[in-house]
């Protein structure tokens, strides 16, 4: 119960140093938005012609909202590291409160405001014609892989950011996940790939999970790449969360500069 | 009935790959006092508060905090202390209002937001409550730094070199914040590198010099150990200072530093007029002399000379 009324009061002030660094949402829906126009009215010509009967921006638009959670979660590892840094974090640890609660708040906190970020992006999407066939089953499928996605991916950024020895470090790692975006079917169909990226971009933890994204949008299926989609996610989740955790129980303070 | 201590720590050892940093640190606090880690930069001061307060494992010894283990029950520690560290851990995307509640809210205080009120009140940040930290000063976030400590009455709070970069308006404040803690039966524990600091606020000093418990005892206890200062002392020429060290030495301790002579006192009256008695019947004039008051560097000085010495004479009578 403790746990719980503590992971609350974490999320709180999560969720407040979110709403009063408005810049860092906007720089995070900033660059999927770029690309999703670039994509649809410079490439889109080019590349539209490989996805058959499907728009190209209802096939890049899955891409595109897993790309904004990618760009975001690297706020997660940023502030945790300056809480860090900091010294809040110590002083957290030498007070009444669960790890998880301090962990968990900044987790649930960075997984609202990707989904509003997403929900941004979306909704630029349908301004430049994103009209997908999905039901409300389908949605509700989709918004629960997000939900998955985010909170695996922030754990995971969380991690990086308990092991980065600094503030610039700590949003580093996002850049390998925002590669693999690139090399997996976001943008293009695999089938045009070298076979040596191809065989890459096709067993990459993102790709079954952005194909059962796009299958929900366009056929309004989960399609064959469901259950890979789930196991990827919840296993990132879960293995980052637990080495999240002890990380933390075990991560010496820092010691401020003077 | 004998009341268990506050704070218990035995034979305590910490290394940071293979290089000691603490080796047999051994002390108690009683509750209700206030207990002063003495020691200079990396003498091992925040690695004890550091264990103590339950962020760091001990590699040896055991320590207890409230009469409960920091290794096994740092939960229950956990519950009896609040740290202030060095540097402000405070939340700088909140105003001050919010880091307060923040803390009342995880230490679960009946009313959080009256535990706020009340300690900008006493911490005098009532004008700048609801403002950002970001345009605080260094002074403002160091105060409302203490008052989270001080949110839901620990019984025993742990200040790590609470007065290192105030100036002294702040440090006088701060002395006066420890004092009251006093007075309400906290049980207090700081480290510091200033020795009148020690003196004006523990009931009890250690002094800790690489990592080891080098000295301890009340502030008087210590002091006593060292001389009560130096007169310094300046000559036209080396004549008149050789003249004037044959003159004090038969019944001071002399020394020479550069051109000067330091003579060791008492710090009483008889004792520094004895000085000036016997230059005067030497007929030896100094051309100008100054006192030193003792500092912490004396007290180790002499605590390391003396432990230099016992091991020299251990050696030598090993033979």
């Amino acid at each position: 119960m403790r746990a719980l009324t503590d992971t609350w009061t974490m999320t709180k002030r999560s969720l407040r140093h979110t709403t009063r660094s408005v810049d860092t949402i906007i720089t995070v829906v900033l660059m999927p938005i770029a690309l999703l126009l670039l994509f649809v009215y410079v490439f889109g010509g080019a590349l539209g012609t490989q996805t058959g009967s499907v728009d190209y921006v209802d096939f890049i638009t899955p891409g595109v909202v897993i790309m904004t959670v990618v760009s975001g979660i690297a706020y997660a590892a940023v502030r945790l590291s300056t809480d860090l840094q900091k010294g809040i974090i110590s002083r957290f640890r030498t007070m009444p409160v669960a790890p998880s609660s301090v962990l968990s708040g900044q987790a649930l906190s960075s997984t609202l405001s990707n989904l509003f970020s997403c929900l941004l992006v979306i909704g630029v999407a349908f301004l430049v014609g994103f009209r997908p066939e999905a039901d409300l089953g389908a949605w509700l499928w989709f918004v629960a892989l997000l939900v998955l996605f985010t909170l695996a991916t922030t754990w995971l950024a969380m991690l990086f950011g308990l092991l980065a020895k600094s503030v610039e470090g700590a949003g580093a790692f996002s850049y390998i996940l925002l590669l693999l975006i690139f090399i997996s079917p976001s943008f293009v169909p695999t089938d045009s790939m070298t076979p040596v990226l191809r065989g890459l971009a096709e067993n990459q933890p993102m790709t079954p999970i952005i194909e059962t994204m796009r299958s929900l949008m366009t056929e309004g299926t989960t399609g064959p790449d469901l259950w890979a989609a789930l196991a990827w996610a919840a296993g990132i989740l879960v293995v980052s969360y637990t080495l999240a955790l002890a990380v933390y129980r075990r991560r010496a303070p820092v010691q401020a500069a003077a | 009935m004998e009341r268990t201590n506050a704070i218990e720590v035995r034979s305590l050892a910490k290394g940071y790959k293979g290089v000691p940093v603490l080796q047999d640190v051994s002390f108690t606090v009683e509750p209700g006092t206030v207990f002063a880690l003495l020691g200079a930069n990396g003498s091992g001061k925040t690695t004890t508060i550091n264990i103590l307060t339950t962020l760091i494992g001990a590699d040896g010894g055991t320590a207890s905090v409230g009469g409960f283990d920091v290794a096994g029950q740092a939960a229950e520690v956990r519950e009896q202390i609040s740290l202030t560290g060095q540097f402000a851990a405070v939340d700088d995307m909140l105003t001050a209002r919010e880091n307060l509640v923040l803390m009342g809210e995880l230490r679960h205080v009946a009313d959080p937001r009256q535990t706020a009120a009340d300690l900008l009140a006493t911490f005098d940040l009532e004008a700048a409550a609801d403002r950002r930290l970001a345009t605080f000063s260094g002074g403002m976030r160091r105060r409302l730094d203490i008052a989270m400590s001080l949110v839901g009455d620990s019984p025993i709070v742990f200040f790590d070199e609470p007065t290192t970069g105030l100036d002294p308006q702040s440090r006088a404040d701060m002395w006066l914040t420890i004092r009251r803690l006093v007075d309400n039966g906290t049980t207090i524990f700081l480290t510091t590198q200033y020795l009148d600091e020690a003196d004006h606020l523990a009931d009890q000093i250690a002094i800790l010099h690489g990592g080891r418990i080098v000295a301890r005892g009340t502030p008087d206890e210590l002091k006593a150990t060292v001389p009560a200062g130096f007169v310094e002392l300046e000559f036209g020429d080396d004549a008149q200072l050789a003249a004037a060290e044959r003159a004090l030495g038969e019944r001071h301790e002399v020394s020479r530093a550069d051109a000067k002579l330091l003579v060791a006192t008492t710090g009483s009256v008889a004792d520094l007029a004895d000085v000036f008695i016997r230059l005067n019947d030497s007929g030896i004039e100094p051309t100008g002399f100054s006192r030193q008051l003792p500092t912490l560097d004396d007290v180790f000085f002499k605590i390391l000379d003396d432990d230099k010495d016992d091991k020299e004479s251990q050696h030598a009578s090993a033979h």
